[in-house]
């Protein structure tokens, strides 16, 4: 990706309508509206977990196992009785939490490294390009299993297999941008004026990165929550009794003869949540920054 | 040409052995003793010592990572803990059935991919491209996983038009055709997705070149050209996009292998994971890296060899 991403030879907020004018073209595209709404509904899902249902995520009621949907039971219970809707509500805490923590992680090192190798020498540059390389080199899963068998499963191996997989991608991004940015004459002034690369990195050239850089982490969102709910599938990720989507979709894969609801119920909030999150970064980013598109 | 190749095939080489550094560099980073996590918590001492030095943890990481490198040049990725077989030979053994689900996901986003992004280019702005345009990023979105799991409960368990266990008769073509075709769905159905969109994409790019619209020009019917002269076009930049979706079509297996209990290098070390036999999932773990590498390698490649502009970007 060469092309830069930004016209970044001034500072790039000014640019383009107000808030406000954005907002609404992103309501006016269908994709964007459904995208917003299905973002919102796992967000209230999630805050209002303990609110929007009576029952407890993991206490278990055996007689109640595999009930099919109803009034009281909205997705069904699962093999031990409990609510499936209230475990999937829970389910969007770890997913959110994770997606958050793990994104904010991989978007802070992408940025820093990134701008270190587009700014540094060429020596730490190809260093660090070859490091990026050979990271993404490994399929996610694969990543994933390696790391898991030698830490064990837990929220953090999740959150490390997730900036591992996508740290690489910011920073390429962020790099690129870097060097476009490196001749640009705002900069070069900033540097005959003394600026050390401590004051220029932060001060000049993050400001003007950071835009696409946000669109993109809005599109890795589902990637996130993917990888989360595939190595709690897996059994790498979150423990139960804990209820993540992977795992609740892993007991009803596990119970698919006696029941089809669990499973069902374990993959409808990762569809939901991806198609969201995916629907939505879309469109920002078609509004937003066209150029960011991979495929076109 | 070849100077890129060189070039682009060191690069290669050098990536897969930084890859292989930082797998083996892990083991020291890790907080803990490694050898507690492997054994389990009911290893004696004298075991986990026995471990140690058999798997050469006593030693420093310099002469870890070199007597590493020159096991695997020598093609010698340890031995399998439980079958005390070579675990190069038990990985490889498996291949075969991660492959033909991989290409038979390939063939998939191939069968559906190019005609749904051809249309989607031809009708643009339609109504039907809107929605086609919906359903790739619907696709790609989606995990593999639970398009396992859904596809399962409802073609298999409910409808009962395909198995759910098992890669088939060996031997009999057709039986394992047929349990191939929904795990490779799960596998293939993402690029489905991805190859529509960057089939529309290319083929609004070829449509308005210069030997497209001197066919219009001779009058050609609007058939011909989409098909005989944009279309052969367009599906170029693909052949890059398919080499770096091995990668994910790869850990689209290990789920897909899982979920239909298939053999496969997936399961392997999905299995290996659980009996914590930890040489198969390392030596596993390097075989698919470097397939994975491999195939960006042959894609970059043949697209350096169709297309000479990418041979300048290195």
């Amino acid at each position: 990706m060469s092309v830069p991403l930004s016209e970044a030879t001034a500072p790039a907020a000014s640019a383009g309508p107000g808030r406000g004018a954005r907002l609404l073209r992103l309501l006016s595209d269908p994709m964007g509206a459904l995208g917003i709404l299905l973002v919102l509904a796992v967000v209230f899902g999630a805050i209002f977990a303990d609110v929007l249902t009576q029952y407890s995520p993991t206490k278990l009621a055996p007689r109640d196992r595999f009930l099919p949907p109803d009034a009281a039971h909205l997705l069904g219970t699962d093999q031990l009785g409990r609510d499936l809707f209230t475990r999937v509500l829970h389910g969007a805490r770890i997913a959110l939490g994770v997606a958050l923590v793990a994104a904010s992680a991989s978007f802070a090192g992408g940025l820093i490294l990134g701008m270190i190798a587009g700014y540094g020498p060429r020596w730490l540059d190809s260093l660090l390009l070859l490091l990026f390389d050979a990271l993404r080199s490994f399929p996610t899963v694969m990543l994933a299993l390696a790391l898991v068998t030698l830490a064990g499963p837990s929220l953090s191996a999740v959150v490390l297999v997730v900036v591992l997989a996508t740290l690489p991608g910011y920073a390429r991004v962020v790099r690129a941008q870097t060097m476009s940015l490196k001749g640009a004459e705002f900069v070069l002034a900033a540097r005959a004026l003394g600026a050390p690369a401590r004051r220029i990195l932060p001060v000049h050239i993050m400001p003007n990165i950071i835009g696409p850089l946000l669109i993109l982490a809005s599109m890795d969102i589902p990637v996130v929550i993917t990888i989360e709910a595939g190595m709690s599938f897996l059994g790498l990720g979150v423990r139960p009794p804990t209820p993540s989507w992977g795992s609740i979709l892993n007991d009803g894969f596990s119970f698919i003869r006696e029941s089809p609801w669990p499973a069902i119920a374990g993959g409808l909030p990762i569809v939901i949540a991806t198609l969201g999150f995916t629907f939505l970064g879309e469109t920002l980013r078609d509004q937003f920054d066209p150029r960011l598109r991979k495929d076109a | 040409m070849l100077a890129y190749a060189v070039k682009r095939t060191g690069l290669a080489v050098v990536i897969t052995a930084v890859a292989l550094v930082m797998l083996i560099s892990v083991i020291q980073f890790i907080p803990g003793d490694p050898a507690a996590v492997l054994l389990g918590p009911l290893a004696t001492p004298e075991l986990r010592e026995s471990f140690r030095v058999e798997m050469g943890l006593d030693q420093p990481t310099i002469v870890q990572i070199a007597r590493f490198f020159g096991r695997v040049v020598t093609g010698d990725l340890g031995t399998d803990v439980l079958t005390h077989r070579p675990v190069a030979l038990t990985v490889l053994e498996q291949m075969p059935f991660t492959l033909a689900l991989i290409a038979a996901g390939i063939g998939w986003a191939a069968l559906l991919g190019i005609p749904l992004g051809c249309f989607a280019a031809v009708r643009r702005g339609s109504l039907a491209d809107r929605v086609i345009a919906v359903l790739s990023v619907s696709m790609i979105a989606v995990p593999s996983f639970v398009v396992a799991i859904y596809s399962l409960l409802f073609f298999s368990v409910k409808l009962g038009w395909f198995p759910t266990i098992g890669a088939g008769e060996p031997g009999d073509r057709i039986d394992q055709l047929h349990h191939l075709v929904l795990p490779s769905l799960a596998v293939g159905l993402g690029w489905v997705g991805y190859l529509a969109r960057m089939v529309r994409a290319s083929m609004l790019e070829v449509l308005t070149e210069n030997h497209i619209r001197m066919a219009r020009a001779f009058g050609l019917r609007e058939r011909t050209i989409t098909f005989r002269y944009a279309l052969k076009l367009a599906v170029i930049p693909t052949v890059v996009l398919l080499g770096i979706g091995v990668g994910h079509m790869i850990s689209g297996a290990v789920f897909a292998e899982i979920v239909f209990a298939r053999p496969g290098v997936g399961r392997l070390i999905y299995d290996a994971v659980i009996t914590r036999n930890y040489p198969v999932v390392i030596g596993g773990v390097m075989i698919t890296t470097a397939f994975y590498v491999l195939c960006t390698l042959v894609a970059d490649l043949v697209a350096a060899w169709l297309d000479p502009r990418v041979r300048s970007a290195l």
